[in-house]
């Protein structure tokens, strides 16, 4: 029923775009319209979670080296206390998530499957919501590398999921310049909505953090990139800067792009804002821009100027597999059976993905714990669980190679794949471009498994290119 | 056991589809072709109704004794074998035998389609294969055309319609001068033009579906709209055919037709329309089927001004087919980020 709405409403604006009656919001070339399935949730303000009774903390939780510890069994910590350093410049931080006893650190199971070492923590009955106070990295006395030093002391990675460390994004290459920062609040995945709550409850948050990674890289500009069905977001983000009395304030601006799937990813929101490509292979520095996701800023805004690291973090749980959906500021190492209890489960539980529908990863268990990027989970039940539709012949209607965002050709790429010429995608049909946003999958009437067959594609490729 | 421990289901992402379907697709073409046959009916009466009934029910049974034959799971659920029967008996003229209706379906699907490992292998559109080879095989009975309108058409069937297998009709009715020329024939055998109104709503003799190009285009538009069809196609088609008639008839208006003749008259509707739109045997980019388009309207020109056959629309298509995929191979996207932007290039 929403999407038909939603699919008049974009035809309607399409048509009067058309006639030159009004501004048609900037947008990328390519990409699909899936139900948006925000509704479940977009009205739910943040609400804090309790603390499980034994929390698993990961110390991988991000892409990088796994920290080191500094506690050890037996040892009782208080909410907000380093428990593991950064191992060398490609890792971060780790924090307490709440006050109470190192039971033992130990393999536990991860979102990837493999185990991997953590901390198992069980809260004090009694911890209470409150941080201790660190050392402040002031703004206005603090140099780019110490804000860039307490980006990684405070644990922050790229918090839409892709989990790379912040402080790693913001150390410019010698040879490069940055000059605009684009903040990513398209949050395009249907049904997560919590770096729209982010933007709506914390504007202030998100305009400190921008001040922090502004003078950390040195950007003129910083572009908070929106989606056109979050503008309540932009409208907040818009009075809040008219209202705080900072004078960096004046180089940030709010902009809202057209809701597109994959808006989000750093490639299409870019050419949206900007109008410019990143090379192909290459990253956005190489054109002047670096992407920050809007609840990373955030979360620097908020706990950089008290000398906090991340002891908690906001996500979405939402799905017609949940009773009770919301956004939740939630203790990392809250493992995601003790989360899915508290919001409650249909019986037809059948599906849980870590993220959105769209690119999110199913779970095959839920004994894993909610880590840093984590940005939400969707539950389906039976009933919204994907026919396994048989495959059919590609009848070459096109449609994938419309909607493929980076303008690769899905339907040759799929017959290579079928045929397992494998050195022939990535060589001349650009295979290792892709970023696996699904949109082929999508819209295919065949039922064609596309990025499937090419996340596996890649992967062969790359384990060829390096045995070679 | 409770919810929260029973066995999740895997997929990778996506785990949402826009739920396209290749039965979906195929269905909203045969509905988009149903004006053009009920019309076909209204002119050419039970004749018309008999040979599209023959000509789909030809289609569909070849494909599924073909698939039977070769051990698949029968096909004919995903509806393509129907279009092509539909498009297939539109395109034949009015009268033309039962049997070798059958024959020219047979040859459709089993050479035309399934002989090049069925649906979404197909170089060439299976309709059009069915319909060359009855113009090779039988080229009288291919080009002699019932006549449109005729006042008993909805209680007797022409005598030709029914005759035996294996046996040519007798055709008495060209010497009683019942059968008609088409508006093409008569223009370039008999330098006589038809009035483009009547070739606009279809009262002319030709082939059964060839008449009403407000119906033609009515089920386009549809297809158009819900992205079924490739708009570009057709226009790039409307275009070149435009521009070349264009130049021809102001050089020597008495022997070159006007544009609006050449667009209205004969297959060019039906064939730009339904059949050069094939989503099967036309290239995929959008760079790619401008190409293809304009290459049917200079095909189809380079036919109907200087070639033998007062038709070249079927003709043109075909060869377009067998270019689509080096049109494709010309005409892959340009990948993001491939080009080097401004700032890239410091």
């Amino acid at each position: 029923m929403g999407s038909t709405r939603r699919q008049i409403q974009l035809s309607l604006t399409a048509v009067m775009q058309k006639l030159g009656l009004g501004k048609a919001p900037p947008t990328f070339v390519g990409g699909v319209h899936p139900p948006e399935s925000k509704s479940l949730t977009a009205d739910a303000a943040i609400k804090q979670f309790p603390f499980a009774p034994v929390m698993n903390i990961p110390l991988s939780q991000h892409i990088g080296k796994p920290s080191i510890p500094v506690v050890s069994e037996g040892q009782e910590v208080y909410r907000g206390q380093l428990l593991a350093k950064p191992d060398g410049f490609m890792s971060v931080a780790l924090h307490s998530p709440a006050s109470g006893l190192i039971q033992r650190i130990d393999m536990m199971p991860s979102i990837s499957g493999k185990m991997l070492n953590g901390i198992y923590l069980e809260p004090f009955p009694g911890s209470t919501q409150e941080v201790a106070e660190g050392q402040a990295c002031v703004l206005e006395n603090s140099a780019p590398e110490q804000i860039i030093q307490a980006i990684q002391m405070a644990g922050i990675v790229g918090l839409g999921g892709a989990a790379f460390p912040t402080h790693a994004k913001l150390k410019i290459p010698k040879d490069k310049s940055i000059d605009t920062l684009i903040i990513n609040g398209a949050e395009c995945e249907p049904y997560l909505t919590n770096d729209y709550r982010i933007m709506l409850e914390q504007p202030e948050h998100v305009i400190t953090g921008i001040g922090y990674l502004l003078k950390a890289t040195g950007a003129k500009k910083a572009i908070i990139g929106i989606e056109d069905n979050k503008q309540a977001a932009a409208d907040r983000l818009g009075q809040a800067l008219k209202s705080v009395n900072v004078d960096f304030a004046k180089n940030i601006s709010v902009e809202v792009a057209q809701t597109k799937y994959p808006q989000g990813a750093e490639k299409t929101l870019i050419t949206a804002l900007l109008g410019l490509q990143v090379p192909s292979r290459g990253l956005p520095i190489d054109i002047g821009v670096v992407v920050i996701n809007v609840t990373s800023a955030a979360e620097i805004g908020r706990l950089l100027p008290h000398g906090r690291g991340i002891q908690e973090r906001i996500i979405t749980i939402s799905g017609p597999g949940v009773r009770k959906p919301g956004n939740y500021q939630i203790p990392i190492g809250t493992p995601l059976r003790f989360a899915l209890e508290y919001v409650g489960v249909s019986e037809a539980l059948s599906q849980v993905y870590l993220g959105g529908p769209m690119m999110g990863q199913a779970l095959p268990s839920l004994d894993i714990s909610i880590t840093k990027g984590t940005s939400g989970f969707v539950a389906f039940t039976e009933e919204q669980t994907r026919n396994t539709n048989e495959e059919q012949p590609c009848i070459h209607c096109s449609y994938c190679v419309d909607a493929c965002p980076l303008h690769l050709n899905p339907s040759q790429l799929g017959i290579l794949a079928l045929n397992e010429r494998y050195q022939a995608m990535a060589e001349q049909y650009h295979l290792m471009d892709c970023f696996e946003c699904g949109s082929c999958s999508f819209v295919c009437p065949s039922h064609i498994p596309l990025v499937q067959r090419f996340r596996a594609a890649k992967g062969l490729v790359k384990k060829q290119q390096a045995s070679s | 056991m409770t919810a929260l421990h029973k066995t999740l289901q895997i997929q990778t992402s996506p785990h949402i589809t826009a739920g396209h379907s290749v039965d979906a697709i195929m269905r909203n073409v045969v509905w988009a072709l149903l004006p053009t046959s009920a019309f076909s009916v209204y002119v050419f009466g039970l004749a018309a109704l008999l040979t599209l009934i023959v000509a789909t029910l030809t289609c569909v049974l070849t494909e599924h004794f073909m698939c039977r034959r070769s051990g698949r799971a029968s096909s004919i659920g995903d509806w393509s074998a129907v279009i092509t029967g539909l498009l297939y008996g539109l395109t034949l003229p009015p009268g033309l035998p039962l049997w070798m209706v059958v024959l020219g379906g047979f040859i459709a699907v089993g050479l035309g389609k399934y002989l090049f490992g069925g649906l979404g292998y197909n170089v060439f559109n299976p309709a059009l294969v069915g319909r060359a080879f009855l113009q090779a095989a039988f080229p009288t009975a291919m080009t002699t055309w019932g006549p449109a309108l005729a006042t008993d058409r909805f209680v007797s069937l022409p005598s030709s319609l029914l005759a035996l297998p294996f046996q040519l009709p007798s055709y008495q009715s060209i010497t009683d001068g019942v059968s008609s020329a088409t508006p093409l024939a008569l223009m370039k055998f008999e330098q006589q033009l038809t009035e483009t109104v009547d070739l606009f709503t279809g009262i002319t003799a030709g082939s059964y579906g060839e008449t009403s190009a407000l119906l033609i285009l009515a089920g386009g538009l549809y297809l158009a709209a819900r992205k079924m069809l490739n708009w570009r196609i057709p226009v790039a088609i409307f275009i070149s055919v435009s521009l070349i008639s264009g130049i021809f008839h102001s050089l020597d208006p008495y022997v070159y037709p006007s544009v609006m003749f050449t667009l209205f008259s004969g297959s060019l509707m039906l064939g730009a329309v339904f059949m050069a739109t094939d989503m099967v045997a036309s290239p995929m980019t959008n760079k790619g089927v401008i190409i293809y388009g304009a290459v049917i309207g200079v095909l189809i020109m380079v036919i109907r001004n200087w070639g033998g056959l007062p038709e070249g629309v079927m003709y043109a298509i075909l060869l377009a087919n067998a270019l689509s995929p080096h049109i494709d191979a010309m005409t892959q996207p340009v990948v993001y980020g491939s080009r080097k932007s401004k700032r890239g290039a410091e």
